[in-house]
């Protein structure tokens, strides 16, 4: 089964999610960023796949995304530590990223190599739905890869449904209409969003993400959703401390800690 | 005959909306209103009395005798240099502004390169009494001060574009960004025929006055309502578009669109999309780009800022591989060197990126009986500093 799938039937609520850009700080930080994740309890993790030009992206973001692209990290050096790191990580792994580099890999090419180091699920905000189910579906569904889509604020109802229907594992909850790594703290009209996504019904789990930075915001997330993606918070974190484990460990500290 | 991509935005394979769902709902209000508004009588009426009244259309279609007696064809220029704010820019900011205000949008945001573009939003926002603030690369506000200036001036906020290689297209990530995080009562701008549909269509839309009013000059001129050529310089290819419009299914009309080689094609330097450009998506759609083989986009290089960009509209990519337009690389040197023999030799001193459309003229063998129209897109105001500087080398 689909180690999302199987995480979601095991555990309902407080999911902790973390993302980080392949690439940064080093080439070689990855195998050493995900086993520090899974050691300290982190339940699932987002891999960015770095870009040049990432226009939905904060500054934190971006500037992990140029350094790692600096450093020479591609997708295929991804996958190839993936694959080296194979079965030694447990929680499920997403691959997130811009449409253009998967484009450029080839989707089909992809697909088969995503599945066969392990990841579990793909985030592209950029892909667009239709092109998604009318070209790309069956390459996700032969590699028993979910495809995880966005939804925010001002998505309509009647979108959320159908991207609802289209998305297998979660849906990612942008916490407001804005670009990563705000830092505020959630206001009424974020929470009235969270509380209309529940009534709506949806077969798939929810997972808010954006802004995520202490423990306030967690909470809140962790109260009307099911969990949380925590991406800059880390990432600062990561530019911090020279040291890997030092960065997840002042990260959860940061997401206990009462404000 | 006119141009217009499929219901979703595609001319072929380019075009299309590749946006992340925070961009969703602005670009889905956009294309799900710009015909409507911009059919409409009110709307049209406006426009049209705009682009005559205050940025003084028509612009002339002026028979350059001394350059055609060099170039050995008959060479008119469409004087867009003569619009309001000196470039064609000017045609869709108007279009947009109108459409942003029946909208209800209060705040404008616009990506600039050469300036153009933000000064002609920066004008229409003071006409029109609208809050603007323009992105502009770092490297282009250094280049082209006297913009920077006429943006503050018309009371705009200049915010410089510090990432990648601070240019146009760093300028348009920020703008996006900006969006992302106002999504409300502000509209976006887009400059050129770039961008996720509507943009290309709308953009070109608004810009198709320029060969629009060419039919009608030309059948006053010279009793034929086409040319043998038209020739644009094409950045994100508003000009080129707009003066390509309705002669796209014209078989007799070559369309020449003329790409910044910058350093040239294979020096690393370059905004030569067409040239050395591949298949991949940029700020939102399908079209050809300059990328590495992993899909990074590459850095461009030209001397005209508002040439400096990696991609190019999904419509000149379209035209391109169906063989209906013709686009050919035109080097810094060479388009100053076109610069300054216009200048002497038409009293028109042109902008650096018209002036690449310029440079044609002494690369290509015409007959004496072509028509050759050639698309001013703008003046050389801005640009005295790069013009001056080998100006004085040339002197000393
Ligand atoms: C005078 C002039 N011509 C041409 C361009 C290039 O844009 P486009 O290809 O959209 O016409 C610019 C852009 O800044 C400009 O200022």
């Amino acid at each position: 089964m689909n180690k999302i799938t199987l995480l979601f039937q095991t555990k309902k609520n407080n999911i902790l999610s973390i993302f980080f850009t392949a690439g940064y700080p080093t080439t070689d930080s990855t195998a050493t960023i995900l086993k520090s994740l899974e050691e300290n309890g982190v339940d699932m993790v987002e891999i960015g796949i770095p870009y040049s030009d990432p226009l939905a992206d904060g500054t934190t973001i971006q500037q992990s995304s140029s350094s790692a692209i600096k450093n020479g990290m591609t997708l295929d050096l991804l996958f190839t530590q993936l694959d080296e790191l194979k079965g030694n990580i447990k929680i499920p792994l997403i691959l997130m990223g811009y449409y253009n580099p998967v484009m450029q890999y080839g989707i089909e090419k992809f697909c088969n190599k995503a599945a066969s180091v392990g990841i579990s699920g793909v985030i592209l905000p950029d892909l667009p739905i239709i092109e998604y189910t009318s070209k790309y579906q069956k390459y996700f569904e032969g590699s028993n890869l979910s495809i995880i889509y966005l939804i925010t604020p001002q998505t309509p109802d009647e979108r959320i449904r159908l991207i609802d229907s289209v998305s297998n594992g979660f849906i990612y909850a942008v916490s407001s209409s804005s670009t990563t790594g705000k830092s505020n703290d959630f206001d009424d009209s974020q929470i009235e969003y969270l509380k209309k996504i529940n009534s709506l019904g949806l077969k798939n789990p929810i997972i808010v993400g954006f802004g995520i930075h202490n423990k306030t915001t967690l909470n809140t997330a962790w109260q009307y959703a099911n969990g949380a993606i925590v991406g800059s918070a880390y990432i600062n974190q990561l530019t911090k401390h020279n040291d890997i484990e030092v960065a997840t460990h002042k990260l959860l500290m940061q997401l206990k800690e009462q404000i | 005959m006119n141009f217009q991509p499929d219901e979703n935005g595609y001319y072929g394979n380019f075009g299309g909306a590749y946006i992340p769902e925070m961009l969703y709902h602005n670009v889905t209000e956009l294309k799900n209103n710009y015909l409507n508004i911009i059919e409409s009588e009110d709307f049209k009426k406006e426009f049209e009395s705009l682009l005559h009244d205050y940025a003084g259309r028509p612009t002339p279609l002026f028979y350059a005798k001394n350059l055609s007696k060099e170039v050995g064809a008959k060479v008119y220029l469409k004087r867009e240099d003569l619009c309001h704010t000196g470039a064609h820019k000017v045609n869709n900011v108007i279009g947009q502004i109108l459409l942003a205000k029946r909208l209800g949008k209060q705040r404008i945001i616009a990506e600039t390169g050469a300036g153009q573009h933000g000064v002609a939003t920066a004008t229409i926002c003071a006409l029109m009494g609208l809050e603007c603030t323009v992105f502009m690369g770092s490297k282009d506000i250094q280049r082209q001060q006297p913009n920077v200036l006429r943006m503050k001036m018309l009371g705009a906020k200049v915010v410089p574009a510090t990432s990648g290689s601070q240019t146009l297209k760093d300028a348009t990530n920020e703008a996006i960004r900006y969006w992302i995080n106002n999504p409300n009562d502000t509209h976006y701008v887009i400059g050129s025929t770039i961008g996720p549909h509507p943009y290309p269509d709308m953009v070109a839309r608004f810009q198709s006055v320029i060969s629009f009013e060419i039919k009608k000059q030309l059948k006053q001129k010279e009793n034929r309502e086409t040319p043998d050529y038209i020739i644009a310089c094409v950045g994100g290819g508003s000009n080129a578009a707009g003066a390509f419009y309705h002669y796209i299914d014209e078989p007799n009309v070559k369309l020449i669109g003329v790409e910044a080689a910058g350093k040239g094609i294979s020096s690393g330097k370059t905004a030569a999309t067409i040239a050395i450009g591949t298949e991949g998506v940029i700020h939102g759609c399908k079209s050809l780009l300059m990328q590495t083989k992993d899909g990074q986009v590459l850095e461009a290089h030209s001397i005209s800022a508002g040439l400096d960009y990696p991609g190019i509209g999904p419509l000149h990519a379209h035209l391109h591989q169906k063989g209906l337009a013709k686009y050919i690389p035109i080097t810094d040197d060479e388009a100053i060197e076109a610069a300054h023999r216009l200048s002497k030799l038409e009293g028109i001193i042109p902008a650096l990126e018209s002036a690449h459309a310029i440079a044609i003229l002494s690369m290509m063998k015409f007959k004496e009986s072509d028509i050759i129209i050639v698309n001013l897109s703008g003046r050389g105001d801005k640009d005295m500093e790069v013009y001056s500087e080998k100006f004085n080398n040339k002197e000393n």
